[in-house]
C-alpha cells in the first residue's frame, strides 16, 4: 500500500515536472508579417498566433474576446507600433491581465521602434486625415528594414528564452544570409523599375518605392484613410503615372475609374503575408511584389 | 587656436623678460608653471579638433554608405535608430479627449410625460429634451499612474433645463500587474451588468438607450465601488468572471449611499472562423433599498412640484443576459447583431402619500425587458440599423394600511387612485418600440446619425425623430468590443 502511494506520488511529481519541459514561447503577432518573421526566427521554439489576417485592416481591428484570451497567455506580443494598432491593442493590453506584455516590458515588441520611419508629419492635425505622429507605419515593404527588425526581434527572443539562445542565433544567421541574397535578387530584377511614376491607393507603399527608387506622384485617397472622391481623382489625371498600385483589400472602383480615364495599368500588390496566392511567407511576399511590378513595367 | 597662439607668444616674451631681469627663483617657477599650463591647454584643443575631424569623416563615410545603399547595394538601414522619447513636462500628460454630442429631437407626444406603467423611472431615465440641444460634453483623461495603476476619469457636462450640470461619470483606477489574471477596479465606474452599460453612450449604435436600460438602470448605471475580476487562462476562448460591490448611490440604488449593491458577472467570447466573433454575458445584481424614490413620470423628481411621491423599500434583483455577434464581411462591410434580456424581481413595500392621504402597499414586482438590434455596415463610413424593444411588468400591489390626515382609513376609491399615482401599478399594455437609424462616420472622430422611432412605451404612439452628432477631439481611444 505504502509502496503504491509512493509510486503514485512519484508519477505525480514526474508529471508536474514534465510540464515545463515542452514549454514554447507563446508569441502573439499583431499582423501576419510579424507572425511570418517570428516563424523564421523562432522555428519550433515558439507557438505563434496571428491576431489579424491579410484581408483585415489593422487600423480597424476589433478588440475581440478571442484576442484578449490569446494575449492573456502570450509571452511576447510582436506589433508594428507607430500607432497602427492604437484602436485595439491598448484595450487588449488593459483587459488581457498579462503584465508581461504591457508597453515597456520585454514581452511587448514594437517593430517601429527598430527602424527609421518616413513621412513624419511636420504638424499633427486631424484635418490631414489618419496621420501617425511617429511616421508612416507601413515600413514592412522595405526588406532592408525587415532585416533590422529581425535582428532586434531575435535579441528579444533570446532575452525571453535564454535556454534556446544559440538556436535563435543560428536561425537569425540563416535568415540573414538568405534574406540578403534575396534582396540582391529582388534588386537586380527591379532595376528597370527605377524612376517609374506611381499613383497609390493608400499611402502604404512609400517604403517600397523608396527602396526601389520609384516615385509616388499621387494617391487615390485625398488624405490618409479618407476614401477617394471624384474631385480628387480628377486631379490625378494629369500625373502621367506609369502604374496605379493598390492592395487586394482596397476598393477597386477608384483605380478602375482612373485607369479608364488615363489608360494607366493597375498593379495589385500584396500588402502583407498571405494577401495574394504564393505570398505565404516573407520571401514569397517580396517575390510576388517584384514579379507583379516587373510584369507591369514590361507591358 | 587663434586666441591661444598670441597668448603663448606673449607668455614666452613675458617669461624671457622676467628670466633676464629677475633672479627670483619663485617667480621663475611660477612662469614655468604658466607655460606648462598653456601647453597643456593647447594640446587639449588640438585633440578636440582632431576628434571633430574624425567625427566629420565618419559622418561623411556614413553619408556615402547611405548613398551607396540607394544605388542598389545592400547596406543595413541606419543601425542607430531607437525610440526618441519626447521631452518636457507635457510629454507625460494623460491622453485627453473631448466628445461633443448634440442634435435635434422631435416628439409627437409630450416627452415630459414619458413613463412606463408599473416601472417608475429613476436616475437619468427619460427622453432627451425636444428641439435643438447640446446633450453632453464629455471630457476624458486616461493614463498610467505608474507601473502598478492605470486610471481614467470622465466628466460629463449636461445642459439640464438651462443649467449646466457637471457629472463625474467615471473616475476609476485599474490595477496593471496583479498576478494570475486577476484585476481590481475601484473608484466610480460603469457597472459590468449587461453589455451596453459599460460602453459610453457615444459608442452606442442608436441615439438613445434601450427601453430596458431606461426601466431598470436609470438609463445607464455608474456608481462608486470596487470590482474584482479574473480572466480565465484559456487558449482561444475568452472567459472572465467578476464581482462588484457598489455604494448604491445612484439608481437602481436608493440614492442615499446606504444601500450596498452586489453584482456577479461572467463573460465568455470567442471566434467562429476567421470572420465571426461573439460574446455572451450573464450578470445578476442585487440591492436592498430603503425608501427609494422614483417619479412615475420622467423628470419629476421634485417632490414639491408634484406633491406626491412613492417610495420603495425592499429587495431588488436584476438578472441580465447579453449576446453579441459580429461578422466581418470584408472590405469594410460588417454585420452586428446584439441583444439583451433583463429580468427584475422586486419585493418589499411601497409607501405613497398625496395631499395628506397615506397608503402602504405590499409590492411584488416581476418585470422583464429585452431588445434585439442588427447593424449593417455598408462601408467604412455608412451604417444602418434596426432595433426592437419590449418591456413587460406584472406587479402585485395589495394594500397594507391607509390613513388620511385625521388618521382614518381611506375609502377604496382613494386607495385605487393612490395605487395608480404611485407608478407601481402595472397595466396590460406592454411598452414596445421600433427604431431605425442610419449613420455616417466620415472619420473615426466624427459621426452624424438620423434615427426614427415609433415608440409605444405609453398607450399613445410617439413618433420620434433624432438628428444626432458625435464629435471627438484629442486622443484616439481604443474601442471596447
Amino acid at each position: 500500500m505504502k509502496c503504491q502511494i509512493r509510486q503514485l506520488a512519484g508519477l505525480l511529481v514526474a508529471g508536474l515536472l514534465a510540464v515545463p519541459v515542452q514549454a514554447q514561447l507563446n508569441v502573439f503577432a499583431c499582423e501576419p508579417e510579424w507572425a511570418a518573421l517570428a516563424q523564421e526566427l523562432a522555428g519550433e521554439h515558439a507557438t505563434i498566433f496571428t491576431a489579424t489576417h491579410a484581408s483585415q485592416d489593422p487600423h480597424y481591428v476589433q478588440a475581440r474576446p478571442s484576442l484578449i484570451a490569446k494575449l492573456r497567455s502570450a509571452d511576447l506580443a510582436v506589433c508594428t507600433g507607430a500607432e497602427l494598432e492604437i484602436g485595439w491593442m491598448p484595450m487588449l493590453q488593459r483587459r488581457g491581465r498579462n503584465p508581461a506584455v504591457l508597453p515597456g516590458q520585454a514581452g511587448y515588441f514594437e517593430a517601429a521602434q527598430q527602424v527609421e520611419l518616413l513621412e513624419k508629419p511636420a504638424k499633427l492635425d486631424r484635418a490631414e486625415g489618419d496621420v501617425h505622429g511617429a511616421g508612416n507605419p507601413h515600413f514592412l515593404m522595405d526588406p532592408r528594414r525587415i532585416l533590422r527588425v529581425a535582428s532586434a526581434l531575435s535579441s528579444r527572443l533570446q532575452q525571453l528564452d535564454p535556454g534556446n539562445k544559440s538556436a535563435y542565433e543560428s536561425l537569425l544567421q540563416e535568415f540573414t544570409t538568405r534574406w540578403q541574397s534575396a534582396i540582391r535578387r529582388w534588386q537586380s530584377s527591379a532595376e528597370g523599375l527605377r524612376g517609374k511614376r506611381v499613383v497609390v491607393h493608400h499611402r502604404e507603399w512609400i517604403y517600397l518605392l523608396d527602396w526601389l527608387g520609384m516615385q509616388r506622384v499621387g494617391s487615390l485617397e485625398p488624405k490618409p484613410g479618407i476614401p477617394p472622391n471624384l474631385a480628387h481623382l480628377a486631379t490625378l489625371k494629369e500625373q502621367q503615372a506609369d502604374m496605379i498600385i493598390l492592395s487586394p483589400r482596397n476598393d477597386t472602383k477608384p483605380s478602375a475609374w482612373l485607369q479608364k480615364q488615363t489608360g494607366t495599368p493597375i498593379v495589385v500588390l500584396p500588402h502583407t503575408v498571405g494577401a495574394v496566392p504564393n505570398s505565404d511567407d516573407l520571401f514569397g511576399l517580396f517575390d510576388e511584389v517584384i514579379r507583379r511590378l516587373s510584369e507591369s513595367a514590361k507591358t | 587656436m587663434k586666441k591661444s597662439l598670441p597668448s603663448v607668444v606673449v607668455a614666452a616674451m613675458l617669461a624671457a623678460s622676467l628670466s633676464a631681469g629677475a633672479d627670483d627663483s619663485a617667480d621663475m617657477t611660477e612662469v614655468k608653471r604658466m607655460i606648462l599650463e598653456m601647453k597643456q591647454q593647447h594640446r587639449q584643443q588640438i585633440q578636440a579638433l582632431e576628434a571633430r575631424v574624425q567625427r566629420a569623416e565618419a559622418r561623411a563615410e556614413a553619408a556615402e554608405q547611405k548613398a551607396q545603399s540607394t544605388e542598389g547595394k545592400i547596406v543595413a538601414v541606419e543601425e542607430q535608430v531607437q525610440a526618441k522619447p519626447r521631452t518636457g513636462d507635457n510629454s507625460l500628460n494623460p491622453a485627453i479627449s473631448l466628445v461633443v454630442q448634440g442634435g435635434y429631437a422631435s416628439y409627437s407626444e409630450d416627452p415630459e410625460e414619458f413613463h412606463f406603467e408599473g416601472m417608475p423611472l429613476g436616475g437619468e431615465a427619460g427622453l432627451t429634451s425636444e428641439g435643438l440641444a447640446l446633450h453632453e460634453i464629455e471630457l476624458s483623461a486616461s493614463a498610467n499612474f505608474d507601473n502598478l495603476f492605470y486610471g481614467q476619469t470622465t466628466l460629463g457636462l449636461h445642459d439640464h433645463d438651462g443649467e449646466i450640470e457637471v457629472d463625474v461619470e467615471e473616475a476609476f483606477v485599474d490595477t496593471l500587474s496583479l498576478p494570475a489574471g486577476l484585476g481590481l477596479r475601484f473608484g466610480r465606474f460603469f457597472s459590468s451588468i449587461g453589455y451596453l452599460n459599460e460602453h459610453h453612450a457615444h459608442a452606442w449604435d442608436f441615439a438613445d438607450a434601450p427601453l430596458a436600460y431606461q426601466a431598470f438602470l436609470g438609463g445607464q448605471y455608474s456608481d462608486n465601488g470596487i470590482r474584482a475580476s479574473w480572466v480565465v487562462p484559456a487558449d482561444t476562448l475568452f472567459a472572465e468572471v467578476g464581482v462588484e460591490a457598489m455604494s448604491g448611490n445612484s439608481y437602481p440604488g436608493d440614492g442615499e449611499s446606504q444601500a450596498a449593491m452586489r453584482n456577479l458577472f461572467a463573460n465568455i467570447g470567442g471566434d467562429v472562423g476567421p470572420n465571426n466573433s461573439w460574446q455572451l454575458g450573464l450578470s445578476r445584481m442585487n440591492v436592498d433599498v430603503e425608501e427609494r424614490a422614483a417619479g412615475g413620470h420622467a423628470h419629476e423628481h421634485d417632490e414639491e412640484e408634484e406633491g406626491h411621491d412613492a417610495e420603495f423599500s425592499g429587495d431588488s434583483d436584476l438578472a441580465a443576459l447579453d449576446a453579441v455577434w459580429k461578422t466581418d464581411l470584408g472590405g469594410g462591410k460588417a454585420l452586428i447583431f446584439q441583444g439583451e434580456y433583463f429580468w427584475r424581481d422586486e419585493d418589499g413595500q411601497v409607501s405613497m402619500s398625496e395631499e395628506g392621504n397615506n397608503a402602504l402597499f405590499n409590492y411584488d414586482g416581476e418585470q422583464d425587458g429585452w431588445y434585439l438590434q442588427g447593424i449593417f455596415q455598408f462601408n467604412r463610413q455608412w451604417r444602418t440599423g434596426l432595433r426592437y424593444d419590449r418591456l413587460t411588468a406584472d406587479n402585485d400591489l395589495p394594500v397594507v394600511s391607509t390613513s388620511d390626515m385625521d388618521g382614518n382609513a381611506l375609502s377604496g376609491d382613494v386607495i385605487d387612485e393612490l395605487r395608480e399615482e404611485s407608478g407601481y401599478q402595472s397595466s396590460s399594455h406592454d411598452p414596445h418600440r421600433w427604431a431605425a437609424m442610419i449613420d455616417w462616420t466620415p472619420s473615426e472622430f466624427s459621426r452624424v446619425r438620423l434615427q426614427y422611432a415609433r415608440d409605444d412605451s405609453r398607450e399613445e404612439t410617439d413618433n420620434q425623430l433624432f438628428l444626432q452628432y458625435i464629435m471627438t477631439m484629442g486622443a484616439h481611444g481604443a474601442h471596447q468590443y
